[in-house]
């Protein structure tokens, strides 16, 4: 099992605009690593990632090889209504972790 | 805005995310961390605990702490405590000297027997993730401490091991320790700064291996850039390097998780 | 809106470094190479990309290409009739041109994402931005990875 780490401002002023960070364990694989014995390392990647809040899909991600391991996205979110954001990540096996944070929008 | 003035901004504000650190990096008497020998981006990393990818391993270790394992299903939590709080600054005097040894042992040491003796398991072997999780939980409860590594007499015999390798020329490329992180720290080695190699931030994660290491791997790097054939993990000699390094750098804080390239 | 302050703002409060926002406006000298034009292309939807309002914020010295911190920005009311729909990242040196993509929307109020991505080699690196009329906007920076003095093995 992997560990995530998730920033949410705890509170924020309805329609003011908050930075979401994530973080989340993995070791994204390229599938171009050699092994010492020949062939490769199997590619294991976090494919997709997505943030849901307020009903809705509001950001998502398509990652590829070249994303750092141990995953970093940062982004921006409008502040609507109070209640839970739930972060999702993907990977290419089709194993989900999912991630939740609350905030009070007042 | 000319990026003249905007350079201004940004190391005004280098200064005061520096000072704002967790652990200042500097000893006050010249002595200066890894860290400060970073490109601020780096710095950047090992400042915000949102994005140091060494927490990730800190959670790890946070959660293999208190899970009970072996025949009592016992846990590190049952004697130390469900928080940790009682390895506040532990990490920062080791290696310490252990009685029924007789000689230094290293925290990777310390926990490989708590495993044995207390757990009743066999012991995580080096540098497997099991273990730096617990090393990195562990190191991490110093994080702000001073060094205090070497008060112990008992230690006396072991730095001086220790100083002895590292004024040792190794492999093929003939180069002590010293020669690169005494005499020309703060020089260049190809594009990389060359540190003083103070080994307060381990088990660090560093951009190179993509994880987290301890500071055996990191010594260990260092012999192979010489191409010299590096002591194994758990060798005496490394402890006594460890030991040497952390005596060295006594009085200065610790920062784990340290983040290099 | 001005995105060099707001990029300056973010670094006074993180401390993270935005180092050279000028400096990485710089356009690339060479043509990319075809696998990464075509990658861009089949982003681009037949539309040509225009220069401005993107902002590629990127070391231009980076110390180890396995994680290279990158922000982008785009500067868009961020309104339900005109915001930014698709950010995408390429790169021209790595085993594959595609890097990450990322999905925005009007409920993002600011079309900015930060990211670390991985870099093989001294390259040019391209973020084009898909606005929902269709239009297309990039930017590129190029950087040098220097590399570890001790590796292992
Ligand atoms: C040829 C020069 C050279 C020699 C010899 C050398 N090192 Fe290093 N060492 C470096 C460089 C350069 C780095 C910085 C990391 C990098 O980019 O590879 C480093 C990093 C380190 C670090 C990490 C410091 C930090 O901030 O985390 C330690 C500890 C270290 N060396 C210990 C040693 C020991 C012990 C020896 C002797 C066995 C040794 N080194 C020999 C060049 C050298
Ligand atoms: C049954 C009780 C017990 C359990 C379980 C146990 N320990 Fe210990 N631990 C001790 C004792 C007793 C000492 C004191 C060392 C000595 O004098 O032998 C110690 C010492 C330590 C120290 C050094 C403390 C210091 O002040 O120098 C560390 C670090 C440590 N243990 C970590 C762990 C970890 C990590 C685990 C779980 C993997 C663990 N211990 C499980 C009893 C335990």
């Amino acid at each position: 099992m992997s560990r995530a780490l998730i920033h949410v401002p705890p509170r924020a002023r309805a329609g003011e605009i908050i930075e979401i960070r994530t973080l989340v364990q993995h070791p994204m694989e390229t599938g171009f690593r050699p092994l010492p014995e020949g062939g490769f390392v199997p590619r294991l990647i976090l494919r997709r990632f997505e943030c849901i809040y307020d009903g809705a899909v509001v950001f998502a991600a398509e990652l590829h090889p070249a994303v750092a391991a141990n995953p970093y996205i940062a982004f921006r979110l409008r502040a609507t209504r109070s209640g839970g954001i739930l972060f999702r990540w993907i990977d290419d096996q089709g194993a989900v972790r999912e991630e939740r944070a609350g905030i009070e929008v007042i | 805005m000319t990026s003249r003035r905007f350079s201004t901004a940004l190391i005004a504000a280098l200064i005061a995310a520096m000072t704002s650190a967790p652990a200042s990096s500097e000893a006050g008497d010249g002595r200066r961390s890894g860290y400060l020998f970073m490109s601020p981006q780096t710095r950047a990393m090992q400042d915000d605990d949102m994005a140091n990818p060494g927490m990730l391993t800190v959670l790890e270790g946070a959660e293999l702490w208190s899970r009970p394992t072996g025949p009592a299903g016992r846990s590190c939590a049952d004697c130390h405590g469900a928080d940790g709080s009682g390895m506040r600054g532990v990490a920062a005097r080791y290696p310490a000297f252990d009685v029924a040894e007789g000689k230094p042992v290293d925290l990777a040491g310390r926990i490989r027997k708590c495993s044995a003796e207390h757990l009743l398991i066999e012991p995580p072997a080096f540098e497997s993730r099991p273990l730096l999780a617990l090393m990195t939980f562990v190191a991490h409860k110093a994080r702000g401490t001073r060094v205090t590594t070497g008060e112990d007499p008992r230690l006396s015999r072991g730095i001086e091991t220790g100083r002895g390798l590292w004024r040792t020329r190794f492999g093929q490329l003939e180069l002590s320790c010293a020669q690169c992180h005494d005499d020309n720290a703060g020089r260049r080695l190809g594009s990389a700064p060359i540190p003083e190699a103070h080994p307060t931030g381990y088990p660090i994660h560093r951009l190179e291996w993509q994880t987290v290491g301890s500071l055996q791997r990191r010594i260990r790097g260092c012999l192979t850039g010489v191409r010299a054939e590096p002591f194994p993990y758990g060798a005496d000699e490394l402890i006594a390097l460890e030991l040497f390094l952390m005596d060295r750098a006594r009085g200065m804080p610790m920062e784990t998780p340290g983040v290099r390239p | 809106m001005d995105f060099a302050a707001l990029s300056r703002r973010r670094l006074i409060v993180t401390g993270l470094p935005a180092l050279i926002l000028g400096l990485s406006l710089r356009p690339a000298h060479a043509a990319p190479p075809p696998r990464t034009l075509t990658a861009m292309r089949e982003f681009a939807g037949g539309v040509a990309p225009m220069n401005g309002r993107v902002l590629l914020d990127i070391p231009p010295l980076v110390e180890n290409g396995n994680s290279v911190p990158l922000t982008v920005s785009v500067e868009s009311p961020m309104t339900e009739t005109d915001h930014v729909a698709e950010i995408a990242l390429f790169s021209e040196r790595n085993p594959l041109p595609d890097i990450a993509r990322f999905r925005l929307g009007p409920r993002c109020g600011q079309a900015w994402v930060m990211t670390r991505i991985r870099l093989g080699d001294t390259q040019t690196i391209h973020a084009l931005a898909r606005m929902s009329d269709g239009s297309v906007r990039a930017a590129s920076a190029e950087l040098l990875v220097t590399l570890p003095a001790c590796i292992e093995g």
